[in-house]
């Protein structure tokens, strides 16, 4: 039987009070936003059965080295092995289990293999920069790759991008998907970085950057590294009638 | 509680791991009440954007959502139907899935929503996905009565999440910005 609340509509919404940590879509700094970000104000809506479901990935489309971004061609990539690995949490502290995660990634000269990317420095025959992974019954993930390049952009004159992998996150429903990037820790570039700095709480730019794990490294191998990535937390729980 | 992991932008680049092949077909060509789906994404100055993510979210067509939150047994799943699709935007700005039109959906306070999509944008220069939603133009009555749709005060902004038929397809076109600009959500 479908309990009474789903069927009255009476569903259980996600927190929106931390929400102001995010960046605004209009931030001059970084150009792209002057043309995109939407004039008129944005219609705040309730949560309803819509909003919160959301896809169900199953792990049939997950390759065995789909998480190994070292191991998708027969040589091994130029760069610094790392590590990656984490959790995914909601926003009171719960493991997101078996969730995709999805990354992407320029290699360790700052190019991406993408048609799009005119930067003049070697592509890797060896990296493609794509991987994807579940987390376990624990929300926790992992991925192998090397470390990724700084590399130009033309947003500004000189302007450089910080070191980051960007990461695809869906959380247990459509109102908890989140796209966002990891960045390292000390970036010399974070200072001119506007996408970095759209994010105006120190604390919440400090959730985007990993921390160097050395438990995680592997001796003669490769250099870890933690990155917990929080997700939208839910509404107590409304009483049945 | 802790800190939320901020929203940063998609980038031009998504294209090396994201949509997965075939993620525009929620449905086969020849599935019955198969629809095209399609429309054009623009920004402020009228310019296509060729790098964007479409990803849509729907129940069934019986309004039945593939999730386990949605326990309504006697409202049919349906094999095979996920009820999510993602679809890049080409050189030209433009989408296509292929799905079906999904049923009513209960809405707030023992209401009916009104058959709809829900949508995600990302794009290089969005640091925030923009939700919005498509409805469907075959549903005048049930769209006026619509809990969400009903919160743009606007009528001519409502319109813009309204779909239009063309030559069988589906259009909803999204302009991010400007004159006609799709109404957005947050949520």
């Amino acid at each position: 039987m479908a309990s009474e609340l789903t069927r009255n509509g009476r569903v259980t919404g996600y927190r929106r009070d931390d929400l102001d940590i995010n960046p605004p879509y209009l931030y001059p700094d970084y150009a792209s936003t002057q043309t995109r970000a939407p004039k008129r104000p944005l219609v705040p809506m309730p949560h309803t059965l819509s909003e919160i479901t959301g896809p169900v990935y199953g792990d049939e489309r997950i390759g065995e080295l789909d998480h190994d971004l070292t191991r998708q061609h027969e040589g091994e990539p130029i760069g610094e092995r790392i590590i990656v690995h984490g959790r995914l949490l909601d926003g009171d502290g719960r493991p997101v289990r078996n969730s995709l995660i999805e990354i992407w990634q320029a290699n360790s000269g700052g190019r991406y293999r993408h048609h799009g990317d005119q930067h003049p420095s070697p592509l890797d025959p060896n990296f493609s920069g794509g991987g994807r992974t579940m987390t376990d019954d624990d929300g926790h993930y992992e991925f192998v790759t090397i470390k990724p390049g700084a590399y130009p952009w033309q947003n500004n004159p000189n302007a450089w991008r910080s070191r980051h992998i960007h990461f695809s996150l869906f959380g247990p429903a459509f109102a908890t998907r989140l796209v966002t990037q990891m960045f390292f820790p000390g970036d010399p570039l974070f200072f001119q970085d506007p996408i970095f700095n759209s994010v105006r709480e120190a604390k919440a730019r400090d959730r985007m950057i990993c921390s160097y794990d050395h438990d995680r490294t592997v001796e003669e191998w490769a250099l870890g590294y933690r990155y917990d990535i929080v997700l939208r937390g839910r509404e107590a729980t409304p009483m049945e009638d | 509680m802790a800190t939320l992991t901020p929203s940063q932008t998609i980038g031009p680049f998504l294209h090396i791991e994201v949509p997965y092949e075939g993620e525009e077909r929620l449905v086969d060509p020849n599935h019955p009440g198969a629809i095209r789906l399609l429309g054009t994404i623009t920004d402020g100055e009228g310019n296509a954007v060729d790098d964007a993510l479409v990803e849509i979210w729907q129940a069934n067509s019986a309004g039945r959502y593939a999730h386990p939150e949605d326990d309504r047994d006697d409202v049919p799943l349906e094999d095979g139907f996920t009820g999510f699709g993602r679809c890049a935007t080409d050189s030209e700005g433009r989408f296509e899935f292929l799905t079906v039109k999904p049923g009513p959906v209960p809405g707030p306070d023992d209401s009916k929503q009104a058959p709809h999509i829900d949508v995600s944008v990302f794009a290089r220069g969005l640091l925030n996905r923009l939700v919005t939603r498509i409805y469907f133009p075959d549903e005048a009555e049930a769209n006026a009565g619509d809990p969400v749709l009903s919160l743009i005060e606007d009528e001519a902004e409502r319109q813009t999440l309204v779909a239009r038929q063309e030559d069988g397809a589906l259009r909803f076109d999204i302009r991010l910005q400007g004159q006609g600009e799709t109404a957005f959500f947050v949520i």
